[in-house]
């Protein structure tokens, strides 16, 4: 499987993590990801807010970009708020002629041109259709047996375009925390808003939004987020809100690929979960142990087979 | 009420020539069911719900939509476009009055408007956005030498995790520049 790589912005800052991550888990599930030459920001939410045609156009050349190579037609994107202004250009040009001409009319200075031939695809949805939950079986390495995972999805790579879940009570990430031999922490708060950018402009609405999701994820181990900007909103604000509540709020939040990629057993290195900001020691300890207890599986099974071996000689 | 209603609203007035003829286009077939209030995860902190916000777009009450904080407290979740039984694209009218508000400067979405402001202007000057440039610019024009302290200790924690770098991350000069000179050119004529 081959895709176009598009990071965007965050995933070269304060996101790394989660680009390293997915490029990991990627290529242990034999993917091949090429990052589209010279991409640009996608707009964010800002560009939305400033011009309807910058918001497209901004987007849309990057796809032009990624459509210059023939056979791959799937942009993979890991950031929900790029996929979903990726998206917007893929559904709004198909639709309607007048703005594919539009956006052309502007690319064509830098002798760009889209067609919508290009599938724009969120991580999630590529993890769950293209390789899904038996891939992650087959390759485990490391089972979090005893783990409770909260599955959180935020808005944009459900909404307004309904893809591959559905939008209003996701599970497409349950199998695969099921298949990493964790439980699904039941909660009603997986496709809640986050608050996006309120936590800048707008702090004291962003605080309470996060605030209810953390309170609903107290029970399990870890949240797992698909999105830079949920994942910044639930995990750097953490100390604030619970002195705002007066209780102990404190949450792991992980990267899906990072998650993965744990379970898999890929190397630090590449999930840089040091560069988390709400790793709780409850977790690290709890990680530990599994990790221990697969060692001491492997010793085991090590001394067994050397046994047998002796039977047999 | 809910004394979250009671907010201070600014006695701007909005210019005669502000538009709103396509944001009412946008939400003519409105039923005002509600759908869109039930939805909306920002509703509490409002001062008009999302329902009275399309009566008072549809009525063109200008004003008392500018003096308003309620388009502005749209995070774009998209459960109201999702819900709503006339299937009318209600985050994007919220968007069209965002960029009414941006255009016209207005007071009462100071905040917002520099925030996504500096934002387009570091991607217009390296291509990619530079979280610690833009959050730097973003400060310096808010003129409030406060606000910048409730990020201190995640900016230093960013920085010590080298998870932001004081320098943009080296491009082609301004990839973007013709696009958004000619994005300009175009709506100009519009």
């Amino acid at each position: 499987m081959k895709y176009h790589y598009y990071p965007g912005c965050s995933l070269e800052g304060t996101a790394l993590e989660y680009n390293l991550s997915t490029q990991a888990v990627m290529k242990s599930v034999g993917a091949e990801i090429l990052e589209i030459e010279d991409w640009t920001c996608c707009g964010a939410s800002a560009a939305d807010s400033i011009s309807t045609l910058l918001s497209l156009v901004l987007p849309a050349r990057n796809i032009a970009i990624a459509e210059k190579t023939d056979d791959v037609t799937d942009i993979l994107v890991p950031c929900s708020a790029c996929y979903l202004n990726l998206k917007k250009v893929e559904e709004k040009t198909r639709r309607e002629p007048e703005i594919l001409e539009k956006v052309n009319s502007i690319l064509n200075e830098d002798h760009l041109k889209i067609s919508s031939r290009i599938h724009v695809r969120h991580l999630l949805d590529v993890i769950v259709n293209d390789f899904g939950p038996e891939t992650i079986r087959h390759n485990l390495k490391r089972a979090f047996t005893g783990f409770r995972i909260a599955p959180y999805y935020g808005c944009q790579c459900l909404r307004p375009y309904v893809v591959f879940d559905d939008p209003e009570v996701p599970r497409s990430m349950e199998p695969l925390i099921e298949a990493a031999g964790a439980e699904v922490h039941p909660w009603n708060m997986g496709a809640k808003c986050c608050g996006a950018s309120h936590m800048n402009t707008k702090m004291e609405v962003g605080v309470k939004l996060v605030a209810a999701i953390l309170q609903a994820a107290k029970g399990a181990d870890a949240i797992v987020t698909v999105c830079p900007m949920c994942q910044m909103n639930l995990e750097a604000y953490q100390k604030k809100i619970c002195r705002h509540q007066n209780q102990d709020l404190r949450m792991t939040v992980l990267y899906l690929p990072q998650f993965i990629g744990l379970a898999l057993d890929l190397p630090p290195e590449n999930l840089r979960i040091d560069l988390n900001l709400s790793i709780t020691n409850g977790f690290r300890q709890k990680l530990k142990q599994i990790k221990d207890s697969r060692d001491a599986t492997l010793n085991y099974s090590r001394t067994e087979m050397h046994k047998n071996q002796q039977i047999n000689y | 009420m809910n004394p979250a209603r009671n907010l201070k609203r600014s006695n701007e007035t909005v210019q005669a020539s502000v538009n709103l003829a396509p944001v009412q286009e946008m939400i003519r077939s409105c039923i005002q069911c509600g759908t869109c209030t039930g939805s909306c995860p920002n509703e509490f902190a409002m001062d008009h719900t999302p329902r009275q916000l399309w009566r008072m777009v549809l009525m063109g009450l200008k004003d008392e939509i500018f003096q308003s904080k309620t388009f502005a407290l749209c995070s774009a979740c998209y459960c109201c476009t999702l819900r709503c039984p006339r299937g009318l694209p209600l985050t994007e009218a919220m968007e069209a009055l965002k960029q009414i508000a941006a255009r016209e400067n207005l007071k009462q979405y100071k905040h917002s408007v520099q925030f996504y402001k500096t934002f387009i202007q570091s991607v217009r000057r390296h291509g990619r956005v530079n979280e610690m440039e833009f959050m730097t610019l973003y400060f310096a024009a808010l003129k409030n030498p406060l606000t910048p302290l409730r990020f201190a200790p995640l900016g230093i924690k960013l920085l010590s995790k080298g998870k932001v770098s004081m320098l943009p991350s080296i491009m082609r000069k301004r990839p973007l520049e013709s696009i958004f000179r000619n994005v300009a050119a175009l709506e100009e004529r519009l």
